[in-house]
C-alpha cells in the first residue's frame, strides 16, 4: 500500500520541479511512511510513498522494465502476481524485484491495455512510456484504491488523495455545488466526481491514457449482470459448495503478504466467516479487531464474544465513546476528503490505529457481502414493496414489511403510516430508482439546508443525473439485480471502500482487502437468480446456508444489524461544544456562505431541546459539519501546509 | 424440481433452518407454530416469484397455505386453470 502522484507536461516540455514532487507527496506519508521515491524527465515526474507489504527489501519505486523505458508507480496489491511471473519469466522477461509491481509493468509490455483483465487485486497504479511519451493510469474492478486527477495551465496532475494536488500552487481548491446536491441525494458523489471543483476521480474499473496530449477515458469491467436465460441452474447444495470454493480461493490469495495480516471482526455473518475459514484453514494465531461502542444501541459485543470464544483468537477492541467520535471526527474527514451523512467512519479510523499500534500492516474485512449477496435492508424493501405493487389495492400485501420493521406493524398507531411511507411509487414498480426512491427523496430535504448561492438551481430532476449510469436494457433486470446496481454504483467505491475502508486504514498506515469482491466470486453471485438470494425475505440466505454448520447459531440466524454510529451524541456533546462552535457557530455558517445560517441555527436547537431525533435531522447535522470541517480544512486555508525538507530515498533524474 | 419439492425447501430453509426432518408434508404450519402471519406473506411472495402467478387477497387464506399439501393443490389449481 502506498500513495502515488505525478504530473504530465501535455503540449511542452517544462521543467518539473523536485519540489514540488516532494510537496505532492509529503501529504501522504501515512499512505507509505516507509520509503520514498520519484523520477523526472522533460515531460513527466512520478513519485510514490511505499508501506512496505511485498518484497520488502529492493521495492523502491518507481520500477522499470528491462531497457528502463517503462516507470511504474503502483498503489495497491496484485494478488495473483506469483502465477502471473511465472509466465511472463517463461516468455522471456527479467525481474529484478520480488515485488507484484514489476509484474504489471512486463504485462504491460507483453499485452497492452489487455493485461487489466488479468489482474487479481486492489489497485491504483501509473504507467510513464518515456518513449511514446504516453500516460497510462488504472484503477482496480471495484474502486477499492484511491486515483484523482486535474488539468491546470496544460499540465496533468494525479494523486492517491485530493490533498496532494493542492500543494500545487495553480490549482484552484472549490467547493462543487453539484456534487454536494449529489451527497445531498445519493449520500455520495457520483463515480468519477468530488466535492471540489475541477478535481476528478478515475471511475472504478476505468483507466485513462493521454497520448499527444489528449486523455481518453475508458471501462474496462462493469458489475455483471446474466439475464434468465444466461443464470446458472443448480441445485443448493452445488451453489454452497461453489460459494465456499471461490471464498475459500479468494481469501487465500488475499493471505499472500510478507507480514503478518490480521482480520476484522464485528460479530456480523460476513466477518465471522471470514474470521472463520482464515482460522479452521490457514493460521490458527490470527489477530482479530473489533469494535464496541459505550452507547449500548450501537453495540455488538455480545456477537464478537460469542465468536472469539469460539475461534480463540487474539483478539483486540476499542471502545468508541461519544465524545471521541466527535472530537476525531475532523481528523477523519480530512482522511475522507469529502462531506458524509454519518459519522461511523470515526471508529472505524480508531480501530485501524489499534491494529497499527499492535505492528499489523494488513487486515481483512468483510464489505462487499451485502452489495453481493443481497444482504441490505434496502434490497429486502425493495423487495416486500415490489410485493405490494403487483396489487397495490391489497390490504395485505403492505404487512410483508413488517418483516423487516416489526416495530411498525405491533404499533396500531404506526400502521397507517406505513402505507404513506413505505407506499411512495408503488403504481411504478417498473420505474428505474423504485428500489432507491424512498432514501433519496426524503435524503434531498437537505438540501434545504442549503443557501441561495449553493443550491442547486438546475431544472435536471436528479433521477435523470444518474441516468448515464444505467448500462443499457437495465429496466428489463429483475427488481434485486437493479437495486443491487444501483447501490454498488452509488454507494461501495465512494463511501464503503472509501470513507469507511481505504481512508480510514490509511490514515494510520493499515492496509485493507476485501475477500468478498474479488471478481470471480462477483461474476458467480450473478449468475445466480435473485429469488435465491434473497429466499422469501431472508437476506444472504446463500451465504448463510454455505456457512450455517461452521459458525455459531446466534450469527447465523441474528437479525441484520446496520453498523452504525452514534451522531447526534456526538456532534452536540458538551464535551465537544468547542469544536462544534468552531465550524458550526452562526458566525462562521454564515461567513462560509454554504448554508443558511438562520434554518442551521433551528435544527442544531431542536437536536438540542429534544432527547429523541429523527434519522434525517441527524443526517443532515452530519451533511452540515462536515461540509464545514472540509471547507475550513481544504478550501479556507490560503497557505495550502505542506514540506519539501526531506530526501528521497531514490531519485532518477533523466532530463536532457 | 416438481412444485411440491421447491415449496418443501423453501419452507426448511427459510422456517426451519435446514432441518426437515420432522416436517410431514400435511404438517399444519399454524398448529406447529412453523409459519407466523408475516411468514405467511413469505410464502406468498415466494409462490409468485418462482411460479409466476399473482395471488389476490382473498386466496391468502389458512386453507391454502396450511400446509406443504395443500400449498402445492393451491398451485397447481391456480397453473392448471390459467393454462386452459
Amino acid at each position: 500500500m502506498c500513495g502515488i502522484s505525478g504530473i504530465l507536461n501535455l503540449k511542452e516540455p517544462k521543467n518539473i520541479e523536485i519540489t514540488q514532487l516532494k510537496e505532492m507527496i509529503s501529504v501522504l506519508e501515512h499512505r507509505g511512511p516507509d520509503e520514498v521515491g520519484a523520477y523526472r524527465d522533460n515531460w513527466a515526474g512520478l513519485v510514490h510513498s511505499r508501506l512496505s507489504i511485498i518484497g520488502i527489501k529492493g521495492g523502491i519505486q518507481p520500477i522499470h522494465n528491462e531497457d528502463k523505458s517503462l516507470w511504474i508507480i503502483f498503489n495497491g496489491e496484485i494478488f495473483n502476481y506469483p502465477e502471473l511471473k511465472e509466465n511472463l519469466i517463461k516468455q522471456g522477461h527479467k525481474f529484478y524485484t520480488t515485488t507484484d509491481t514489476e509484474v504489471i509493468i512486463h504485462l504491460y509490455e507483453e499485452k497492452g491495455i489487455d493485461f487489466l483483465q488479468k489482474l487479481n487485486g486492489q489497485f491504483a497504479f501509473a504507467i510513464w512510456d518515456s518513449k511514446k511519451r504516453e500516460m497510462f493510469l488504472a484503477r482496480d474492478r471495484v474502486g477499492i484504491r484511491p486515483l484523482h486527477y486535474t488539468v491546470s495551465n496544460n499540465q496533468f496532475f494525479f494523486s492517491s488523495e485530493v490533498k496532494s494536488l493542492f500543494t500545487q500552487k495553480n490549482i484552484k481548491r472549490n467547493i462543487d455545488p453539484s456534487t454536494l446536491d449529489q451527497i445531498f441525494s445519493y449520500w455520495t458523489p457520483l463515480p468519477g466526481e468530488t466535492i471540489f471543483e475541477g478535481i476528478k476521480e478515475v471511475p472504478p474499473g476505468s483507466y485513462i491514457r493521454i497520448s499527444s496530449g489528449k486523455l481518453s477515458l475508458k471501462k474496462y469491467w462493469s458489475y455483471p449482470y446474466y439475464s434468465e436465460d444466461e443464470q446458472l441452474d443448480l441445485s443448493l447444495s452445488n451453489i454452497t459448495e461453489e460459494i465456499k470454493s471461490l471464498l475459500y480461493d479468494s481469501i487465500k490469495l488475499r493471505l499472500r503478504a510478507d507480514v503478518p495480516v490480521g482480520a476484522y471482526l464485528s460479530g456480523g455473518l460476513d466477518s465471522s466467516i471470514i474470521a472463520s475459514v482464515v482460522n479452521s484453514s490457514f493460521d490458527n494465531h490470527l489477530n482479530t479487531f473489533g469494535i464496541r461502542f459505550e452507547d449500548k444501541e450501537f453495540d455488538e459485543g455480545d456477537y464478537q464474544k460469542e465468536m472469539i470464544n469460539q475461534l480463540k483468537t487474539n483478539h483486540f477492541e476499542i471502545v468508541a465513546n461519544n465524545k471521541e467520535i466527535g472530537s476525531n471526527f475532523p481528523n477523519v474527514l480530512w482522511n475522507i476528503e469529502k462531506p458524509v451523512l454519518r459519522t461511523a467512519p470515526v471508529p472505524l479510523y480508531l480501530l485501524s490505529n489499534l491494529v497499527h499500534q499492535k505492528g499489523l500492516k494488513v487486515v481483512l474485512t468483510g464489505e462487499g457481502a451485502d452489495e453481493i449477496f443481497g444482504g441490505y435492508n434496502i434490497f429486502r424493501e425493495a423487495k416486500a414493496r415490489s410485493f405490494w405493487a403487483r396489487n397495490p389495492s391489497s390490504e395485505i400485501r403492505p404487512l410483508l414489511l413488517g418483516k423487516l420493521y416489526p416495530y411498525i406493524l405491533n404499533d396500531t398507531k404506526l400502521r397507517p403510516m406505513l402505507k404513506a411511507f413505505f407506499g411512495v411509487g408503488i403504481d411504478k414498480p417498473e420505474f428505474s430508482y423504485f428500489s432507491h426512491q424512498i432514501r433519496w427523496q426524503n435524503t434531498r430535504k437537505l438540501t434545504n439546508f442549503l443557501s441561495n448561492d449553493f443550491s442547486n438551481n438546475s431544472e435536471q430532476n436528479f433521477y435523470d443525473r444518474f441516468n448515464s449510469f444505467l448500462p443499457e436494457n437495465f429496466n428489463n433486470r429483475d427488481s434485486l439485480s437493479k437495486s443491487q446496481y444501483l447501490e454498488i454504483t452509488s454507494f461501495l467505491s465512494n463511501y464503503l471502500l472509501s470513507s469507511q475502508g481505504d481512508r480510514v486504514a490509511m490514515a494510520h498506515s493499515v492496509e485493507i482487502r476485501f475477500p468478498y469482491l474479488d471478481h470471480r466470486l462477483i461474476d458467480f453471485m450473478a449468475k445466480i437468480p435473485s429469488r435465491l438470494k434473497i429466499f422469501g425475505m431472508n437476506e444472504k440466505f446463500l451465504l448463510k446456508k454455505s456457512y450455517r454448520d461452521t459458525l455459531p447459531k446466534n450469527i447465523v440466524t441474528r437479525s441484520k444489524h446496520p453498523y452504525r454510529a452514534p451522531i447526534k451524541q456526538s456532534l452536540l456533546s458538551e464535551k465537544n461544544s468547542k469544536i462544534f462552535e468552531k465550524y458550526c457557530s452562526t458566525e462562521t455558517i454564515k461567513n462560509v456562505g454554504i448554508f443558511d445560517e438562520i434554518k442551521t441555527e433551528k435544527l442544531f436547537k431542536k437536536l438540542s431541546k429534544f432527547e429523541n431525533s429523527n434519522e434525517w435531522d441527524n443526517m443532515a447535522l452530519t451533511g452540515i459539519f462536515s461540509t464545514q470541517v472540509i471547507y475550513d480544512k481544504f478550501v479556507q486555508p490560503s497557505n495550502f501546509g505542506n514540506r519539501s525538507n526531506f530526501e528521497f530515498d531514490l531519485l532518477i533524474d533523466k532530463r536532457k | 424440481m416438481e412444485i411440491k419439492e421447491n415449496i418443501r425447501e423453501f419452507v426448511v430453509e427459510n422456517f426451519l433452518f435446514g432441518d426437515g426432518d420432522e416436517l410431514e408434508n400435511n404438517t399444519d404450519f399454524f398448529e406447529k407454530s412453523i409459519i407466523d402471519s408475516t411468514g405467511i406473506l413469505e410464502l406468498v411472495c415466494f409462490v409468485e416469484e418462482s411460479c409466476n402467478l399473482t395471488i389476490s387477497d382473498e386466496e391468502i387464506v389458512q386453507e391454502n397455505f396450511s400446509s406443504v399439501d395443500r400449498v402445492s393443490d393451491f398451485v397447481q389449481k391456480r397453473t392448471s386453470n390459467s393454462s386452459q
